[in-house]
């Protein structure tokens, strides 16, 4: 339908090609959500998917998730302490970190690594004629290869995400504890009180919704590769240009309607 | 011979292939194609480069779709069949890509497995890794079982795809350039092994390569795809036996260079 409309009202080459693009994308998502709930169900593949999007994300997510936290933690302290507030440091920086910074920080570190993992890795299946392969030996590749990614990262980005938090947290707390001397406890009491469960929700939310925007961008532009090996490094380079940009009108349209709810 | 003929008049075609059009955009590739492949049989498809040998055997294989025209596949129409019922013929259609298609992420063992563990829920372990035996030394490559497909050359990893669309016991066989870019002694090897795989398997085939020396040892039919269409069919000297200029230097070319 939407494709007709688009060649009825050509404006230019790239406006129509656009919704013919987004036309394929809508489809590629719908798809999605009705083979999910469809058997087969490839669970083997998932769980070393989940393995392969997680555990192999750990060292870069733990790094900036410490990095983050301290740094934040050190940058804010001469502003406050400016009013002489810098019994607030624990309470601003958890509110930062809850609400922002890790979601946002797990989701373009992932988009960089996992999402340009997923476009090359199904991009060069595709253009290999693997993905032919599998569907002429009667196995539905969408399931084998996207669904399987998909859920993955959708599970996966919000763990990494309480993880991430965590990790900055901490590197939050040494900053803290080596300045004011603060002990564990009383920093992780200030810290969360003023983080409510719709905070903690919020976050939670736009974890599930990047999670599954990483994937399911990385399956497309893989599995829509263009032939030959040029191909498989614009799928790659396409997945994270464009996950990057969706998690950011996605970051924007969460704290609205978050920002409702709590208003 | 004319026996055998005779036969195949009563015989319905496993492939039957009507009028058939496909184009990619302004790129009319296939223009009024016509062929029929019947049971037992190899038939080569020999034509240039570009000339859409590939697009035929996909159209066939249901990854791509005709713009007009009709081709049975034992029987069923494949553009009129819905996910399910495609599926259930794919089991009977073997398809040996140009360049493998081996699933790099997996072994050779695998490979092999993976149609079959998806395919055949009930199969037991015994049974899945005799099966995989099987196959392997059907192409002559027991050794290789353990193997990644990086760590297989050109010829290997042609036949360890051919053993990984045997392993379903597929009626129709479809090779795409089986040949291309392997050495001579290799292309023998695997011009064998087609020969086989028909005889043990009783496969039909559809070969499709532009190289002469495989038409000449597989096919028992040939038909030369000239500007998507066939121009003629025939064993392969009825086939060269002709003053067509296109033919004529398709098979001088051949053998030239
Ligand atoms: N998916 C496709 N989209 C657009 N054009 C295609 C596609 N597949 C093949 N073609 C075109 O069809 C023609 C025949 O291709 P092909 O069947 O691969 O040739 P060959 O006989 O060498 O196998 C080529 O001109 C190619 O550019
Ligand atoms: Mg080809």
């Amino acid at each position: 339908m939407s494709v007709k409309q688009a060649r009825e009202f050509i404006v230019s080459k790239g406006v129509d090609s656009f919704f013919i693009d987004l036309n394929s994308a809508v489809k590629f998502n719908l798809r999605f959500f009705k083979e999910v709930f469809l058997p087969p169900y490839e669970g083997k593949e998932i769980i070393k998917q989940c393995y392969e999007i997680g555990w192999k994300s750990l060292p870069l997510i733990s790094l900036t998730g410490f990095i983050t936290g301290l740094v934040f933690t050190k940058q804010s302290r001469p502003s406050l302490a400016e009013f002489g507030a810098t019994s607030w440091l624990p309470s601003l920086v958890a509110i930062a970190i809850i609400k922002a910074l890790a979601p946002l920080v797990t989701a373009l570190i992932a988009a960089g690594k996992v999402g340009s993992n997923i476009g090359a890795e199904i991009g060069s299946m595709r253009v290999t004629e693997q993905i032919d392969a599998m569907e002429v030996s009667a196995v539905n590749p969408f399931k084998f290869l996207v669904v399987s990614r998909v859920i993955a990262t959708t599970v996966m980005i919000p763990i990494l995400m309480f993880y991430t938090g965590c990790v900055a947290m901490l590197g939050s707390y040494l900053n803290v504890h080596t300045n004011e001397m603060t002990s564990f406890v009383a920093f992780f009491e200030q810290a969360f009180q003023k983080i409510s469960f719709l905070d903690i929700f919020s976050s939670l939310t736009k974890a599930v919704v990047y999670g599954y925007t990483i994937g399911i961008v990385g399956c497309y532009k893989g599995y829509h590769a263009s032939q030959g090996t040029e191909g498989v490094g614009k799928a790659a380079n396409a997945s994270v240009v464009v996950s990057m940009f969706l998690i950011f009108v996605e970051e924007i349209l969460i704290v609205q309607i978050t920002n409702s709810i709590r208003g | 011979m004319d026996n055998e003929r005779q036969n195949r008049g009563q015989d319905e075609p496993v492939i039957k292939i009507r009028d058939l059009y496909k184009s990619f955009g302004n790129n009319d590739v296939l223009k009024d194609v016509n062929l029929d492949l019947y049971k037992g049989e190899n038939v080569v498809v020999l034509g240039r480069s570009g000339t859409g040998k590939s697009v035929l055997i996909k159209i066939i294989a249901g990854l791509l779709t005709q713009d007009t025209g009709s081709v049975c596949v034992l029987g069923e129409d494949i553009s009129k069949l819905n996910d399910k019922e495609l599926l259930e013929l794919r089991l009977k259609i073997g398809f040996s890509f140009q360049n493998s298609a081996l699933y790099d992420s997996m072994t050779v063992r695998e490979n092999l497995e993976f149609p079959l563990v998806r395919n055949k829920k009930h199969l037991k372990r015994k049974e899945i890794d005799d099966s995989v035996e099987r196959v392997l030394q059907a192409v002559g490559l027991a050794q290789t079982k353990n193997q990644m497909p990086a760590e297989l050359s050109g010829g290997q990893r042609k036949r360890i795809g051919i053993a990984r669309t045997l392993i379903l016991n597929p009626e129709i066989m479809l090779y795409d350039e089986p040949t291309a870019g392997l050495d001579p002694i290799t292309c023998i090897e695997i011009n064998n092994l087609i020969n086989r795989v028909k005889e043990n398997f009783n496969t039909s085939s559809i070969i499709i390569t532009h190289d002469l020396t495989c038409a000449k040892a597989t096919g028992d039919r040939v038909a030369m795809l000239l500007e998507g269409t066939f121009a003629r069919q025939g064993t392969f000297d009825e086939v060269f036996d002709s003053n067509d200029e296109k033919i004529r230097s398709f098979y001088n070319y051949n053998f030239i260079k």
